[in-house]
């Protein structure tokens, strides 16, 4: 008997529908990128090639002001998140099950479960709370929140890792002298690094691009780049914000590369 | 003052006796205990074992899988901790020590060298890990690097290398740090026949050079036999006989130690005085057993004779198979009362014994070559 096997691809229509859900991905983005060089005022109208945008956007001191808050934002919610999210990590992988352990995944991972808007008005709520006790202010606020929502995202890859990796080689330090820190710092964290570096760039992504919760979050004066885009947006719509999206869009990129081929590497 | 209370020169001979015994133990165990599961689920993987270990000798722990010869070496690797008992090295106590502090070292089953380092920086850890100076780790790896012949290796990451490289390094980066007991929990497992039996006479080459006590875990009852001076046979969790090799072969204590290293016959016989009665009546001449009542008796293989079916004494028997081996034949004997038997020939040159299945022969032992074994 002949047998044919299944498969998704052989189904009628497929080729149409992959493409056309491509299209319904990529094309918006697409758009968004070619009009950045857009010439005219509009966003819908083509009015030729230009560099003007980015030359304005570049030049403009309160997208150079967001954009750097963004960036310390991003790198130290990535820095602190990472750091819990690899001790948590270590600490859910490095033992024997135990009771609840599933119910400390699920703790973890919780942000992920939890509609933003939520986190975003507690914190709002709790963060007004702290401000008004001690009458601390800044931009730690901030980071603070980031750092909190970023940690499952920078879990995932770390405890992939530490899940994939051979025990015995803690064991065999551990058999050659090394002390319970030196198996660390010569034996895990190396073989970890990979794991810890994907979790970061994670991290530092998704902070990067958050509006709910800064827009929550923030007090005056602490726009971060999505932050100042949407309140743009309000006022006049011009392709200037396709440039700082198109610029966003290509570190992203960037970033998302470099992490899968940091975590293509594992195999 | 507080003195014991024994004669000058008695207690002189105790202090050099207990000196003694601790210069001649390199590991020792008392009375060990594994247990693991809790309540009644627990499972003694090692029950009330004790085994003294000398200085410099080659000793291997021998016995079939989940027998508790890995959980013994991992008692003296510091990787568990005995339920109860006590493991001593050099006559000290180490039994709860971590892994870290004792001056043992371990070549695993699956080599466990570190992906991220090159082949000199695995062998120079344990060095590196005890704080010695640059000079002296980067002295002593290129020693050992030459001890197992990998010196072109050195910058090579272990990937790179094959099975039987792997393990070398795995040896050097264990001996490195000079350890007063090297472990091996099967090494040879993982390697192809030819190279395994290379690194059969590597290791004994590399224990007799360093001097170094190797405690050698394998299932392999050649292996064992082999390389060891002294081999300890172990099931179910306890440890069964020790002894050099030849002991064990020709002199096992009970049916298990009989059965595991090599092929045996066993017959069930009546003790008498000096002798041993089989079920057949045939008598098997046993000078000084000084014993009665059912007994069992084991012989090797190759030291049954066949005999003209009328020579006199002789234990009639008949030809039931012939296996052909190249060097030697496997006949299959049955025995009057329907026990049966293996006799190990030696092949002639033409290949031909001379039996034929059905024929009536004579079997003699071997002078000496019958035991008697506990079951």
């Amino acid at each position: 008997m002949a047998t044919k096997t299944f498969s998704v691809a052989k189904l009628p229509g497929f080729t149409t529908t992959a493409v056309l859900v491509f299209i319904a991905l990529y094309l918006p983005i697409f758009t968004l990128v070619a009009y950045s060089f857009n010439a005219s005022q509009s966003v819908a109208v083509w009015g030729g090639f230009s560099l003007d945008w980015y030359a304005k956007a570049w030049n403009n001191d309160q997208v150079k002001d967001a954009t750097m808050r963004s960036l310390i934002i991003a790198v130290s919610a990535a820095v602190m998140s990472t750091a819990v999210a690899t001790m948590a990590a270590l600490g859910t992988t490095r033992r024997k099950a135990f009771k609840g352990q599933t119910f400390i995944y699920v703790m973890i991972n919780q942000p992920l479960m939890v509609p933003e808007i939520v986190t975003a008005v507690s914190l709002l709520i709790f963060f007004g709370m702290i401000k008004q006790a001690t009458g601390i202010q800044g931009i730690g606020y901030v980071i603070f929140a980031h750092a909190a929502f970023c940690i499952p995202f920078a879990y995932l890859p770390i405890r992939a890792r530490l899940e994939g990796m051979d025990l015995t080689l803690e064991t065999a330090a551990a058999d050659l002298y090394a002390s319970p820190w030196q198996i660390f710092r010569h034996v895990t964290l190396p073989l970890l690094l990979p794991g810890v570096i994907a979790g970061a760039m994670l991290a530092f992504v998704i902070s990067l691009d958050d509006v709910v919760i800064t827009e929550f979050v923030k007090s005056g004066g602490q726009d971060t780049l999505p932050t100042y885009m949407l309140g743009q947006m309000r006022r006049q719509l011009t392709p200037e914000i396709n440039a700082i999206s198109s610029m966003l869009l290509a570190l992203t990129v960037v970033l998302l590369t470099a992490f899968f081929l940091l975590t293509r590497k594992n195999d | 003052m507080l003195r014991p209370r024994v004669p000058a020169a008695q207690y002189d001979q105790n202090q050099r006796e207990r000196v003694t015994l601790s210069q001649t133990n390199a590991v020792e165990a008392r009375n060990a205990v594994k247990a693991f599961g809790e309540g009644d689920n627990s499972v003694r993987a090692l029950n009330d074992v004790s085994v003294e270990i000398r200085k410099g000798e080659f000793f291997t722990l021998l016995g079939p899988s989940g027998c508790g010869k890995t959980t013994l070496l991992r008692l003296i690797a510091g990787f568990e901790m005995p339920t109860s008992g006590t493991i001593l090295l050099d006559g000290q106590d180490i039994t709860y020590l971590p892994p870290n502090k004792r001056p043992v070292n371990t070549v695993f089953q699956s080599y466990a060298l570190f992906p991220h380092l090159t082949v000199a920086q695995n062998v120079g850890f344990g060095l590196q890990m005890q704080g010695r100076p640059a000079a002296e780790v980067k002295e002593t790896t290129a020693r050992m690097l030459a001890l197992v012949k990998l010196e072109s290796m050195a910058n090579r990451k272990t990937s790179q290398l094959s099975g039987g490289q792997q393990q070398r390094v795995a040896l050097a980066r264990a001996l490195a740090p000079q350890p007063k007991v090297l472990l091996l929990d099967e090494p040879l497992s993982a390697l192809d026949l030819k190279l395994r039996k290379e690194m059969q006479i590597e290791l004994k080459r590399l224990q007799t050079e360093t001097g170094i006590t190797f405690v050698f875990v394998t299932h392999d009852q050649e292996e064992a036999l082999t390389m060891s001076d002294r081999v300890g046979v172990m099931s179910a969790g306890k440890l069964q006989q020790v002894g050099a090799p030849k002991d064990i072969y020709t002199r096992p204590v009970n049916r298990f130690v009989a059965s595991f290293i090599g092929e045996t016959n066993f017959l069930s016989a009546t003790a008498e005085p000096g002798a041993a009665r089989l079920a057949t009546g045939a008598v098997v001449e046993m000078p000084g057993l000084a014993r009665s009542g059912p007994v069992t008796v084991t012989v090797r293989p190759e030291q049954v004779r066949l005999v003209d079916a009328s020579e006199p004494g002789a234990i009639a028997a008949t030809v039931k198979t012939l296996v052909y081996f190249g060097t030697d034949t496997h006949c299959y004997l049955a025995l009057q009362d329907g026990s049966e038997l293996v006799a190990r020939l030696q092949s002639p040159a033409t290949g031909e014994v001379g039996l034929q299945q059905g024929q009536q022969v004579g079997v003699r032992f071997t002078p000496g070559a019958a035991q008697i074994v506990e079951d």
